[in-house]
């Protein structure tokens, strides 16, 4: 039955504290589109995306109204590009870029996320001619996000291609640098890429996904972190507790936006993606958790074990309101995007070291993190390298989405605007890994990937 | 089907006419009234039946909303469905 207490903190959640949906995403398999010539490809790729999420905005649209709940992204995921522009050898895959970009312009979608290579054990056809047209690609689209895997637990790592990817951030970041060299916030690189996340830079629709179907992600650091603040005396476990119900509710409220999005749009439902996502809105912030469980500032000594409690309650408390979980799910920590983490980093509390343990215990990794201009490839290639080894260790996603700042230093300031943010140019180390990374080859897969 | 009309702000005259007219001129059935000061706040909370309803929810929920901010309240119009999938098993 219906209960006063219950209505108004629902309406407390969503008015007070920035409870929302993050996104409903469609991932749509475009292995129907590849052909031999790339202006049929692209043809058939527009008309597949424009068919299946044409009304996927008004669908959104619809359900916020009827709900009461805001969908703050409404995106599409395709099959990694890579795949397409493999069959077609002599040609420019920035295409496809064009096409997906019109394509989102004809749908009103916020990304299209897929412009992809999964390259973890060595580059096939299309694959090396995909992660080269990166930099051209997200110049020259706005709504276009783009990933690229080059480790897995399974595989190990591709250090030619995590070599490659040091170059590509760079000059994305160059191509870009008039528009706060916002190509780089639309590409990462991955280790352990997973098939069905909803969230960008890094969605992508794996080739063991169904034809169509809807994945939602939710967000609602704000509930969280105004949930404790009324135990400010409680043991950890207690507060472990009073996450998990508050994931719980907010994982709810993800369930069924997704089976509605479904029910509307006639597309099965994948997964939720049991999230908290930041935003640079005041209240949601998932470094004002962490501060609320007892940190004068996110970044300081204790943030990795607050943190490890945080993403593992998130986890427990969604995992039973959830049909399917799958994505990401886990707390991120995108540095830009949240306030918090820009005030700490800022402040020179937040590190660009302590960054990468707090990833090795949530969700994803080294996200949205301002650089110097000046970085050199092979300093951002043995960036990714370290987080894609803490990936691949732990059996779990990490991925690193730097940004170099062109022409600023450190102490200086990105702004992106939006949900993006801003973020302050962190300080990376001067000596130089240029040697390890021009080495090449692979980093063997760790002994635990023998599991059968 | 039901929704829940939530009308939070200062106490005025006449509130409780005004929000009904909107119903009923959208054929939405009042089941039931629940009226108190909350957490420092004038909390209306009205359960309604939609079943019959002559138009499309969502201009029941624009109806409220710019009634809501004619007379200077906050005027939510949510499905049922949000609030018992949050709160209950």
């Amino acid at each position: 039955m219906l209960n006063i207490y219950n209505i108004l903190e629902t309406i407390r959640m969503i008015q007070d504290e920035c409870l929302d949906i993050r996104t409903i995403t469609m991932g749509i398999s475009l292995l129907d589109c590849i052909d031999t010539n790339i202006d049929r490809a692209c043809e058939k790729v527009y008309s597949k995306i424009t068919s299946k999420a044409g009304n996927l905005v008004e669908v959104g649209q619809k359900i916020e109204k009827e709900y009461g709940i805001p969908i703050v992204n409404k995106r599409i995921s395709v099959t990694p590009i890579s795949m397409l522009a493999a069959a077609c050898p002599n040609e420019s895959p920035v295409k496809f870029a064009k096409a997906l970009q019109k394509a989102a312009d004809t749908c009103g979608v916020n990304f299209i996320g897929g412009y992809s290579a999964l390259v973890h054990k060595g580059f096939s056809a299309g694959d090396e001619a995909l992660i080269k047209s990166i930099p051209e690609a997200l110049d020259i689209t706005q709504n276009i996000c783009s990933s690229v895997n080059i480790g897995s637990t399974k595989s190990g790592i591709n250090m030619d291609a995590v070599k490659l990817m040091g170059e590509i951030v760079k000059e994305t970041a160059e191509r870009t640098a008039d528009r706060d060299c916002i190509g780089a916030a639309k590409l990462v690189v991955f280790c352990n890429a997973v098939e069905d996340n909803p969230f960008m830079a890094g969605a992508f629709h794996g080739v063991g996904e169904p034809d169509c179907e809807i994945h939602v992600g939710v967000s609602g650091p704000g509930v969280v972190r105004s949930a404790l603040s009324k135990y400010p005396d409680a043991p950890i476990n207690e507060l472990a507790d009073i996450i998990k119900k508050t994931a719980f509710k907010i994982t709810r409220m993800g369930q069924l936006v997704g089976a509605r999005a479904s029910e509307l749009l006639g597309v099965p439902f994948g997964i939720v993606d049991l999230s908290l996502a930041p935003t640079p809105a005041i209240g949601d912030s998932v470094a004002h958790i962490l501060e609320e469980m007892g940190l004068e500032m996110c970044g300081t000594h204790g943030t990795t074990a607050c943190l490890a409690m945080l993403n593992d309650a998130v986890k427990k408390g969604g995992v039973m309101a959830s049909s399917t979980v799958g994505g990401l799910s886990g707390a991120f920590i995108p540095v830009s995007e949240d306030a918090g983490m820009i005030d700490a980093a800022v402040a020179g509390i937040l590190s660009l070291e302590k960054l990468e343990a707090m990833t090795a215990v949530c969700s994803v990794g080294l996200d949205m993190i301002v650089v110097p201009g000046e970085i050199s490839p092979e300093t951002i290639s043995a960036i990714i390298a370290d987080e894609a080894a803490i990936g691949m260790v732990n059996t779990k996603t990490t991925a690193v989405r730097l940004i170099p700042a062109i022409g600023k230093k450190e102490g200086e300031m990105l702004e992106f605007g939006g949900l993006l943010g801003s973020g302050p140019v962190m300080p990376v180390k001067e000596k130089s890994a240029a040697k390890f990374i021009n080495r090449g080859g692979r980093i063997p897969a760790p002994m635990h990937s023998l599991k059968n | 089907m039901r929704a829940v009309v939530t009308v939070i702000g200062k106490d005025n005259v006449g509130i409780l006419h005004k929000v009904s007219e909107v119903c009923a001129e959208m054929s939405v059935n009042i089941i039931e009234v629940t009226q108190s000061v909350l957490q420092d706040m004038f909390a209306m909370i009205m359960l309604v039946d939609i079943t019959d309803m002559n138009r499309d929810f969502a201009e029941l929920v624009d109806g409220m909303t710019n009634l809501g901010s004619k007379l200077g309240l906050s005027i939510h119009t949510m499905h049922e469905d949000i609030f018992n999938s949050m709160h209950n098993i």
